[in-house]
């Protein structure tokens, strides 16, 4: 109840936050209402959503996937290729989206779920490898290489575009973190979802018991490929484009980074960890061009300045010595 | 005819890259169930090693720069695999996803430094000329670092096979991808064997990581990732734990990749052996060495 309540607060401040004057200094260089804060907010907000749908198949249902990117760059990549390539109108582009969001799932889970564990992962992750071949392939001008796609003005409704509608964009993305938190909570409660968890526990039980895992596993493997493919679509409107370095697999483990950081099969905490990996990554790119970092010795700058040097370590010291996450951290404590 | 053989031989050579990679993955996952993502940057790591150190030499002979960084190479990715698996696998020996999130951590933090160190463009092993040369094999040039990759990759075939069927470590190694319980309990010391594995796939790695550098003309942060993805897909294919699967497997995908990038578009090849992968599971999910299940 106390978690639902503290939730409710941080989105209502959140919602608020446009309104605002004023600034944090240390945690953000501009004021909390400027379209640059704004905008990284509302992409830690999606980095979140997505994190959390990733929780969904690896931390309730225990698939260890390293294709979740594809789903991702599939919502980008449609939504773009129908808006700018083929100058669809929004609603058309969505429902295209949708429908593809739904079938390359379900095509690709039926495949990859015949074999479990640690071979589910590595052919995951060739589709997903496969995904990026063809973005950065070009097929008929479609997916513009290693250039991405840049949505044309016009694409999208007026309000939606330019940094002086800034807020708008971030209002959709902290509503769609708030919708898509719903949705996952409502699934993991719900009948299927105790399946689910049942199936990470033990799934031979679940198939003595008379229910097929294969069905229960695709389902999963297909809700939170679509709900990865929406926060893509939402990432769209953040970008105003899309690039292919959401199709890359690197893109994946970064996801499964995240949901580490922030602790494996708790909503909140995947939501955290996506929240706190682009936020550190943004910020930690901006220290590398401090001055007083470049006038370290380079032993000290070089790595100080790769900010995957940073998180990689950071990741490897978390999974060695806090199995649980920042997730796991907050709630030992709320234990004691 | 010509374009054929060429064709022939330098899919023969890029299978002979993946198999490096795929005989130590196939081996680590075999034995200990860990899907080693840092195997990537093993092959990252000893070709800049390898580079740096025919930096630091002064002006030999080409061919002795050559073997050098081939020995360099070798020797880096055996001793950071090895590192690797004491200092990070080790601790997290009950927990297979946490072995596995460790590999991706250093695989990034491993490739950002290098990253950070020598930048991102490409950089040049220092090549002899009988590297760079060609040879006429029926009417094509087929450049000779090919011939080496194959000569290299089947030594370590060979090697391995000796291995794993005549010495009485191999004798263990194989008796823990059957099972390894079975062995711990006759009061065998599999911990050793981890190591040891970890080691062969981390100088064979690294071997090709310096070949891959003659192979393409240069060495880059990044081509490591691209290599391991299709060493995953030559590792099931093959049937995971098979080395002469994985050999069999990486001549194939090699082959398919090389042909079907020349005669149809670029990357129809890449793709296609993703569709193969597919093919593969849906028929022999254990692949090609595997028992079907």
């Amino acid at each position: 109840m106390k978690a639902r309540a503290v939730a409710l607060v941080a989105l209502i401040v959140f919602g608020v936050l446009p309104w605002l004057g004023v600034s944090a200094p240390g945690v953000f260089e501009q004021p909390l209402d400027a379209p640059g804060t704004l905008n990284l907010l509302a992409l830690c907000f999606v980095f979140g959503a997505l994190a959390l749908t990733y929780d969904l198949v690896f931390g309730y249902v225990g698939l260890l996937s390293f294709g979740h990117a594809l789903y991702f760059a599939t919502g980008t990549y449609v939504m773009a290729i129908a808006l700018a390539r083929w100058q669809w109108s929004v609603p058309q582009a969505l429902a295209l989206t949708a429908l593809v969001a739904i079938v390359l799932p379900l095509v690709l889970g039926a495949i990859c779920l015949r074999i479990r564990d640690i071979p589910f992962a590595m052919v995951t992750l060739a589709f997903a490898e496969a995904g990026s071949i063809l973005v950065m392939q070009n097929p008929f001008g479609l997916t513009g290489g290693e250039d991405g796609i840049a949505l044309p003005s016009g694409a999208l409704p007026a309000p939606l575009v330019g940094v002086a509608n800034t807020h708008n964009v971030y209002w959709i993305a902290l509503a769609f973190l708030a919708i898509t938190y719903a949705l996952a909570w409502w699934a993991v409660n719900s009948p299927p979802g105790r399946v689910w968890q049942a199936i990470r526990e033990n799934e031979r039980r679940v198939g003595v018991l008379g229910l097929n895992p294969y069905l229960y596993k695709l389902g999963a493997f297909v809700f939170s490929a679509f709900l990865a493919s929406t926060a893509g679509v939402v990432y769209l409107l953040l970008q105003g484009g899309a690039n292919p370095q959401v199709a890359t697999s690197g893109f994946t483990l970064t996801l499964l980074v995240m949901v580490v950081l922030g602790g494996v099969g708790t909503l909140w905490g995947a939501v955290l960890g996506g929240i706190a990996y682009e936020y550190l990554d943004f910020r930690l790119v901006a220290l590398a061009n401090e001055p007083t970092l470049q006038a370290l010795p380079a032993v000290l700058r070089i790595p100080l300045s790769e900010p995957l040097f940073i998180l990689g370590v950071l990741f490897i010291v978390l999974v060695l010595f806090v199995p649980g996450g920042l997730g796991g951290i907050l709630r030992r404590r709320r234990a004691a | 005819m010509g374009t054929l053989a060429l064709l022939l031989i330098t899919g023969l050579g890029l299978g002979a890259l993946y198999f490096l990679i795929a005989a130590g993955l196939s081996l680590i996952w075999g034995l200990m169930r860990v899907l080693n993502l840092a195997h990537g940057a093993f092959f990252t790591v000893a070709s800049f090693a390898a580079w740096s150190a025919t930096q630091a030499l002064p002006q030999l002979s080409p061919t002795l720069h050559w073997w050098i960084s081939l020995a360099v190479g070798a020797l880096v990715g055996g001793l950071f695999a090895m590192a690797t698996e004491v200092l990070l696998i080790r601790p997290l020996y009950v927990r297979h996803v946490g072995q596995v999130l460790v590999t991706v951590g250093l695989a990034l933090a491993s490739i950002a430094l290098v990253q950070g160190i020598y930048g991102n463009d490409p950089k040049q092993l220092v090549l002899p000329d009988w590297m760079t040369g060609t040879v006429a094999v029926a009417g094509a040039n087929v450049p000779n670092s090919r011939f080496v990759a194959i000569a290299v990759a089947l030594t370590v075939l060979a090697l391995l096979l000796y291995f794993l069927k005549r010495t009485r470590y191999g004798l263990i190694v194989r008796a823990g991808v059957e099972n390894r319980s079975m062995v711990q309990a006759l009061g065998i010391d599999v911990q050793r064997a981890f190591t040891l594995v970890f080691a062969i796939g981390g100088v064979a790695a690294g071997l090709a990581g310096v070949l891959a550098g003659a192979y393409y003309g240069s060495i880059d942060p990044v081509r490591g990732s691209s290599m391991l993805i299709f060493a995953f897909i030559v590792v099931v294919i093959g049937g995971l734990g098979s080395v002469t699967g994985s050999a069999i497997a990486a001549v194939l995908v090699g082959m398919l990749q090389q042909f079907l990038n020349y005669y149809g578009a670029p990357g129809v090849g890449d793709f296609a052996v993703v569709l193969l992968l597919a093919a593969v599971l849906l028929i022999r999910p254990g692949g090609l060495a595997g028992k079907t299940a």
